[in-house]
């Protein structure tokens, strides 16, 4: 096992056309692109926060004036939309980039270009789906976007399409990743990379592809039945013709259930990466962590209509979805008793990324019993629609993904950048995070109870929901202050950043043993695993403390890592087509607005104009080979 | 270590499962599609029955009366406002046997494709160099794939004539969404397959490029698995 554990800090072989516009928009670099989905998922981040802050703004006392109802109603959508969409599945996917060929000690992702080709669809679907904002039309149906709100008789301008064309532009992004993710997981793994010694962040990931794999299409189903409907006349949600409005509530779950854990088990897999590092000991009950993590993706497809208790199912469908519900919580528990467990007599390290872990262990379960709570049908329907449930789902979305994300960033920043993010601004980033999340949404849960609806605009005074609203409202203070500092940390630290080495933090797994940031073969030889912590088995073959870090200044004369070319390693050319490809499709589908304004032909005439654009790009894509000859 | 390590460097190392990557690629988009005709099949079926207004699939309808009958023409029913059922089994199962035959036509491309070089695999005489031809079975798959859509045109047309469009009702939108979106895997299907044969027109498939052959012959077997799914739940199932 002599892998490449002691490599010191490095520069780059400096091959050409590493940096430039060029490089950036041809790249095929998992960790490239990697970057390129966490720089721009998180500008999305703060946009998404500041259509929230907005929210907050007008809500923090009664009978607000700040905006508007229509643009509320859009703020609260766009919110939504931006943060499931725009951040978190993409800020998940920046990870899944950088980190699962590093993982399971790969060279690349299956499919480079198609890897590309999924980023560029995001990059541009993120601006379609903003450039509603420019033309006064901000989509304004909430993310679920409920029949027949948005079907064109109640909803006639173009605020609905530019959210379900942008959905749409979205999902081809997601599925394509799904693919490439899914073959690269199957088929990439090193030597002695069983499934069962994956890294359990791998583990999620390759749950959370299946479960986007197999919910998209039914969205992308619902969507197309949404589009025929308001385009061509169609009658899925026309009630006049014996169209049914819950078709949608029913797809649209079916979809957006999974959905929930396509957003959270990439931060559970982030988490069990962070807590082993930090508690010095493996992750306790590993393979109870990997079956739950199935359970939950199983039953996360059984248990949509519990979304739709309101709408009157009947007894026996509310019990067989409550129940299903609440099983969920058994496989969720034995996760979060299992990272308890890791950290039980470990030597903690108190870093910012393990602070950010065990919030999310702590207030992730605060959110999940209040899950439970809404399983059971009667208690619902008083819950529904109130800001109990916007109280929920924020503890499990921000107090659960966000923090596992940003527990995320703190850990491998030095993987992306090689250097490590600033602790003492780190801490702030957590403190007033923390607190601002928990001064946000814990009042909820009792403006919630005591009758505060969702997605109102205004409020009357005296109805015993000022003093919440306000605590609601100045904990986002707290919470945008927080995110600025950690956005400057973020900013700062990739120049001015201690140098970190191949392995800041004395980790197990096999992505700490090559350098930070990696060379872009990422492995000079391909890694043999022989168990789930390599690097540990390598540094304390006898349960030794594993050394300190040797601290190394950008002074040291680094030693020059060799190139590809030079270690005989074949790698994928840029390409600029998956770029033009995304960039047609994008237009393709957005070509479809002109069907609203009733210029069919038009309409007609750009989709054929594009999509012979899309089909020549691709062909050109697949006509050229990935690699030169060798 | 270093002789193994030195072996890996020339190219790319193994794969895990030693298949090719198109291939996992090709079944995990295949388990992703089973959803998108699900949701499709699944929202036909439920919507079936429960049109307000004819034409209906299997039953007669009197247009001015809102009459329907399962066995025979509606008595009394003014001329001209009288609907047959639309959907006509006869003309269906010819395309469907066409596109059932395309598989058949696939599996000998695929075939051909694999055992290109090899003297005499399909048996003796004209019959055996038949068989070996894979530019021959890929176009047979790709024509009766264009037969298939050729019946669906002529379906869909006589449809609107009949007064069934994708606006009429609920039958109508469900009905031409679904094979509307099966038609079009099989356009893509056919674009395929042509790709393909222009390929080996230049410069000749060989067992080295049967997976290209072997990834498509998936796809389409499975759009066609599909079709065997819509015409029974859809046609043949009143």
């Amino acid at each position: 096992m002599a892998t490449t554990a002691t490599a010191p800090a490095y520069t780059h072989a400096g091959s050409e056309a590493e940096s430039g516009l060029w490089s950036w928009l041809t790249t095929v670099d998992h960790k490239r692109i990697a970057a390129l989905y966490l720089g721009t998922s998180l500008f999305w981040f703060l946009v998404g926060g500041l259509e929230a802050s907005i929210i907050r703004l007008q809500l923090m006392f009664p009978n607000g004036r700040v905006v508007s109802a229509e643009m509320f109603n859009e703020l609260f959508t766009m919110h939504g939309t931006t943060m499931i969409f725009l951040v978190v599945m993409p800020l998940s996917a920046a990870f899944f980039n950088l980190l699962i060929p590093l993982q399971i000690g790969a060279r690349d992702v299956a499919f480079p270009r198609l890897n590309a080709f999924s980023y560029w669809v995001y990059l541009f679907g993120s601006i379609f789906l903003n450039v509603s904002w420019f033309v006064g039309s901000a989509p304004d149906g909430g993310w679920f976007g409920y029949t027949p709100l948005t079907t064109l008789a109640y909803s006639k301008n173009l605020n609905i399409d530019f959210w379900m064309l942008g959905l749409q532009i979205l999902g081809v992004s997601s599925l394509a990743a799904g693919f490439n993710f899914i073959t690269t997981i199957v088929n990439m793994r090193a030597p002695g990379m069983y499934f069962m010694r994956m890294p359990i962040f791998t583990w999620m990931a390759f749950i959370t592809q299946f479960l986007i794999v197999l919910a998209f299409p039914v969205i992308t189903i619902a969507l197309v039945f949404l589009q025929f409907d308001r385009f061509f006349g169609t009658n899925f949600y026309e009630i006049a013709q014996g169209g049914d409005p819950l078709l949608w509530q029913h797809l649209f779950w079916i979809f957006g259930h999974p959905e929930v854990y396509i957003l959270i088990l990439p931060a559970f897999g982030l988490v069990s990466e962070v807590l082993p590092t930090f508690s010095r000991k493996p992750l306790f009950g590993y393979p109870v962590m990997v079956y739950s993590g199935m359970l939950i993706a199983f039953l996360g497809f059984g248990v949509w209509a519990h979304h739709m208790f309101a709408v009157g199912m009947g007894p026996i469908a509310d019990t067989v979805f409550g129940v299903t519900t609440m099983l969920i919580a058994i496989p969720t528990g034995v996760k979060i008793f299992n990272w308890i467990f890791t950290m039980w007599g470990g030597v903690l390290r108190f870093t910012t990324a393990m602070k950010f872990a065990i919030t999310l262990v702590a207030l992730f379960t605060i959110g999940g019993i209040s899950g439970v709570m809404h399983a059971s049908p009667p208690a619902d329907l008083q819950q529904t629609d109130t800001y109990f449930v916007v109280a929920h789902f924020h503890y499990v979305l921000v107090a659960g993904s966000m923090m596992g994300l940003f527990a995320g960033v703190y850990y491998y920043y030095p993987k992306f950048t090689g250097r490590l993010l600033d602790e003492r601004l780190g801490s702030w980033h957590f403190w007033l995070f923390f607190i601002g999340v928990n001064l946000t949404f814990f009042p909820m849960h009792f403006s919630g109870l005591y009758g505060m609806p969702r997605r109102i605009y205004r409020y009357d005074a005296g109805q015993g929901w000022e003093t919440f609203n306000l605590l609601s409202s100045i904990g986002v203070g707290f919470q945008i202050l927080g995110v600025v500092i950690g956005f400057w940390n973020f900013w700062r630290s990739r120049k001015s950043g201690e140098v970190a080495g191949n392995d800041p933090w004395g980790a197990p797994t096999l992505e700490w043993s090559i350098p930070s940031p990696p060379p872009d073969y990422n492995f000079a030889h391909v890694p043999r695993v022989t168990s789930r912590y390599p690097l540990w088995d390598v540094k304390t073959p006898h349960a030794e403390p594993p050394p300190q870090r040797a601290s190394m200044s950008p002074r040291e004369s680094p030693r020059r890592l060799p190139t590809a070319k030079e270690l005989g390693i074949p790698m994928p050319n840029p390409s600029i087509k998956p770029l033009f490809v995304a960039l047609f499709m994008t237009l393709m589908f957005a070509s479809l607005i002109a069907i609203h304004k009733d210029r069919m032909q038009l309409a007609v005439v750009l989709v054929i104009v594009f999509a012979t654009a899309l089909t020549a790009s691709l062909y050109a894509w697949l006509l050229t080979p990935l690699e030169d000859e060798h | 270590m270093s002789s193994t390590t030195a072996a890996i460097h020339a190219g790319h190392p193994p794969t895990t499962t030693g298949l090719d990557h198109r291939k996992i690629a090709i079944w995990a988009f295949i388990g992703s599609e089973c959803m998108l005709f699900a949701s499709l099949i699944s929202t036909y079926l439920i919507y079936k029955g429960r049109s307000r207004t004819g034409p209906f699939p299997h039953e007669w309808w009197c247009q001015a009366t809102n009459a329907t009958s399962a066995t025979g023409p509606i008595a009394n029913c003014p001329a001209g406002a009288l609907y047959k059922p639309i959907l006509n089994i006869p003309v269906t199962s010819q395309s469907t046997f066409v596109l059932l035959m395309s598989s058949l036509a696939m599996v000998l491309a695929l075939a051909a494709v694999e055992n290109k070089g090899k003297k005499g695999w399909a048996g003796p005489g004209w019959g055996g160099r038949l068989m070996e031809s894979s530019k021959l079975w890929l176009l047979a798959t790709a024509i009766l794939g264009a037969g298939f859509l050729c019946y669906q045109a002529f379906e869909f047309t006589s449809f609107v004539h009949e007064g069934l469009t994708i606006k009429t009702n609920l039958f109508g939108s469900s009905f031409f969404t679904l094979t509307g979106f099966h038609g079009a895997h099989v356009t893509a299907g056919v674009l395929w397959l042509l790709t393909l044969l222009a390929i080996d027109m230049k410069r000749g498939l060989g067992p080295r490029d049967a997976l290209l052959v072997d990834i498509s012959a998936l796809y389409w077997h499975f759009v066609d698995v599909v079709w065997i799914a819509i015409f029974t739940l859809v046609y043949l199932i009143r």
